[in-house]
């Protein structure tokens, strides 16, 4: 890719969601200059604007934060790391409530504000404007496409296009953060269609490794038609075709619930009756949901008294938790300049095989914001000249044989399809598995041999290639992990193994690998070990 | 889907070219354009960008179908989520007052659910 805008700065965010713009305040504050891209809108894109976040929100007080951590770890069934839960429980208490000139708190119903539960569209409206205050430069409709790295490997920014000129970008920065979200592999699920999970392969290509891949797949209950958010469906009865009740475990079930669902959604249409929701829901949800309220209210159903098809919209890593892994306290991934934030950082520092959905993403995304982007800023000032660089972007940008046209919605389909489809994912069998791992290696094949676009198409034909590498990342660790922990259900190893009680690392673009991080243990003491160090120079 | 941009109400901002974080318009000469319809993710935010209340996104993620633009402007819908979300209300509106209602009412639903089963499977 050749430039035709270069621009500089001391700290560039890939991304523009919560975790991009809270790293972006963050590196602000600490005196760095900042630019966000956005492949999208900072305040519109991303799964943080659509939805409505609860953040993990423990009082500052020493029992019942020592109490949630107990509790978190229980969860994360041994890959937890109980001090990164402390840490983000801290600093979400600390910081949500900055954004109180710019967001109108509801009233929490006892004469204070209620804070910790956020609307979508306020909260990234909010996030922005606070950034703007701050002298951040966004970028909108401007998507990166590969990062930069100096002789060493170092990475020193990137380059993208902007998508209304279709003309190539360039920034040069000290540091860089991606923050480019989970990936939804295009499921349809609210908020996700940008996040393809460019980001993850943007930084394997630098040669960043990623763990927790396995831990991938959660779904959420919407009507056919659209994705929404699932406030009203919880105590939904269901139905099918035919009128017989379906007997389905309750949501709390976990994965028998989803299990049932999927069964039955693969058999045949199913119908939810919502007859027995709260009654207090009725008036209020269109105040809480707006947009949830349209989705029926347009096609002219009555949400509370009729049936209506639904169906379960794939998640992929985004209620799942993995992503580039973190090395250290301060958000770096295994590659020098670059840092990485939110869904499109491994969660299971603070979930473990949990999924993060429900409060302890959100707390993730914004306290690995704020400590790549304070971090961010301390290493651009330790790197003052700007450098230029060579781009490490190969797949879509320099095929490996004759370029051709590949059909990428067909790619797409079926991508989402070894991910998401029900008996797939909620039935995992070695067989299957490699039986997806056949299909998208030749589709990776495929990409790589053939694979080149510009502009706009460039984007998109990046994004299938991301969303393609993701998956093989995702098939591959699930393979290795044969054994059921967490959200990873094994149909053919239902028990946990002890043997396994470790985090599974996976990379690679051509050859995937995996192998299991045995510096687990380790990892947690270098992080206390950096924690301290970085307090001493803050100090 | 978006479904239909409403020129006689459109006063050419172009809000809705900068929120739609798909790129689905391109800014035009009365109005913007309804460039790339597929890209539409269905997210509604466009709608709260439009202060003119000129937009109308089809409920259904894979239709762009929308009724008779007259029939639009009687229904109530044009305008209706900037409407109940306070979008554009001051901030001591109240607009979210009753937002710390989601946990709990999506915890009663949850609650009835298993009390439901619970009883059907002699517990
Ligand atoms: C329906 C739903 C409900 C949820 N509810 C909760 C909850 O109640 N509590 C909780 O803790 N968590 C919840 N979560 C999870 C939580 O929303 C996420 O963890 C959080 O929003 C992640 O923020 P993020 O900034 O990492 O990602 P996002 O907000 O998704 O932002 C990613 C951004 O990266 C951009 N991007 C992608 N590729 C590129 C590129 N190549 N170049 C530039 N930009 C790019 C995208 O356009 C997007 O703006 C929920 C998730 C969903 C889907």
């Amino acid at each position: 890719m050749i430039a035709s805008v270069i621009l500089s700065a001391d700290v560039l965010i890939l991304g523009g969601g919560m975790a991009a713009a809270w790293a972006a305040i963050a590196a602000a504050e600490a005196g760095a200059s900042v630019i966000v891209v956005d492949k999208g809108a900072m305040g519109t894109s991303g799964v943080t604007a659509t939805g409505g976040p609860g953040h993990w929100w423990v009082p500052d007080d020493a029992a019942l934060r020592r109490d949630a951590v107990e509790r978190q770890t229980a969860k994360a069934q041994g890959l937890g790391d109980p001090e990164w839960m402390a840490r983000i429980i801290d600093l979400t208490w600390r910081y949500l409530p900055q954004i109180a000139s710019y967001y109108p708190f509801g009233s929490d119903g006892r004469g204070g504000r209620f804070i910790n539960g956020v609307r979508g569209p306020e909260y990234m409206r909010a996030l922005r404007q606070l950034a703007l205050a701050r002298g951040v430069t966004v970028l909108d409709h401007h998507p990166a496409v590969e990062l930069l790295a100096n002789a060493d490997g170092t990475i020193i920014g990137a380059r993208g296009v902007a998508l209304i000129s279709e003309e190539t970008w360039e920034v040069r920065a000290g540091a860089t953060i991606v923050a480019t979200g989970g990936c939804a592999f295009r499921s349809g699920l609210i908020g996700s269609h940008t996040n393809t999970g460019d980001g993850l392969l943007m930084a394997a290509e630098a040669g960043a490794d990623l763990s927790g891949m396995e831990f991938s797949i959660s779904y959420s209950l919407s009507p056919e038609w659209a994705s929404t958010r699932t406030l009203p469906y919880t105590a939904a009865r269901f139905y099918d075709g035919g009128g017989r009740e379906l007997d389905i475990p309750p949501p709390r079930a976990g994965h028998a619930h989803d299990q049932a669902l999927g069964k039955a959604m693969s058999e045949g249409p199913v119908l939810a009756d919502l007859s027995d929701a709260p009654p207090a829901l009725h008036g209020v949800l269109r105040r809480i949901q707006p947009l949830t309220a349209a989705a029926f209210e347009r096609r002219g159903i009555d949400l509370w008294r009729d049936r209506f098809p639904v169906k379960l919209f794939g998640e992929g890593t985004i209620r799942g938790v993995g992503g580039l892994r973190i090395i250290d306290a301060d958000c770096r991934t295994s590659v020098p300049g670059l840092f990485a934030a939110g869904d499109a950082a491994t969660r299971e520092l603070v979930t473990g095989a949990s999924s993060g959905g429900g409060a302890v993403n959100s707390a993730w995304a914004l306290s690995s914001g704020r400590i790549a982007g304070a971090a961010a800023a301390q290493q651009a000032r330790a790197t003052l000249a700007r450098q230029t660089g060579t781009g490490l972007g190969r797949i879509g940008l320099h095929p490996q044989r004759a370029a051709q046209a590949l059909d990428t919605a067909t790619i797409t389909a079926s991508v989402g399809h070894e991910i998401h489809d029900y008996k797939k994912a909620f039935w995992r069998r070695a067989d299957s598995l490699a039986q997806s791992a056949t299909v998208l290696e030749g589709h990776w094949q495929a990409l790589a041999d053939h694979g080149r676009a510009q502009g706009r198409d460039l984007v998109e034909l990046r994004a299938v290639a991301a969303m393609t590498a993701s998956a093989r990342w995702v098939t591959a660790a699930a393979q290795v992990r044969a054994e059921t922990r967490g959200i990873q259900f094994r149909d053919d190893a239902q028990a946990l193994d002890p043997a396994l009680a470790h985090r599974l690392l996976v990379g690679g673009l051509d050859t995937v690998w995996t192998r299991p991080d045995r510096a687990t243990a380790t990892a947690t003491a270098t992080a206390a070990a950096t924690a301290a160090a970085s307090a001493e120079l803050a100090a | 889907m978006i479904g239909a941009l409403i020129a006689e109400r459109c006063t050419n901002c172009n809000a809705c070219v900068k929120a739609c974080p798909a790129l689905v318009f391109d800014p035009g000469e009365q109005t913007p354009v309804l460039a790339r319809v597929a890209d539409c993710q269905t997210c509604y935010l466009c709608e709260l960008a439009c202060e003119a209340d000129a937009l109308w996104v089809n409920p259904d993620a894979a239709s762009s179908w929308a009724p008779p633009h007259r029939h639009l402007l009687e229904s109530g819908q044009l305008g209706r989520i900037r409407l109940d979300s306070g979008w554009n209300e001051p901030a001591d509106a109240g607009q979210l007052d009753d937002y710390r209602l989601l946990g709990p009412l999506l915890n009663e639903g949850v609650e009835i659910a298993g009390r439901r089963y619970a009883q059907k499977h002699g517990g």
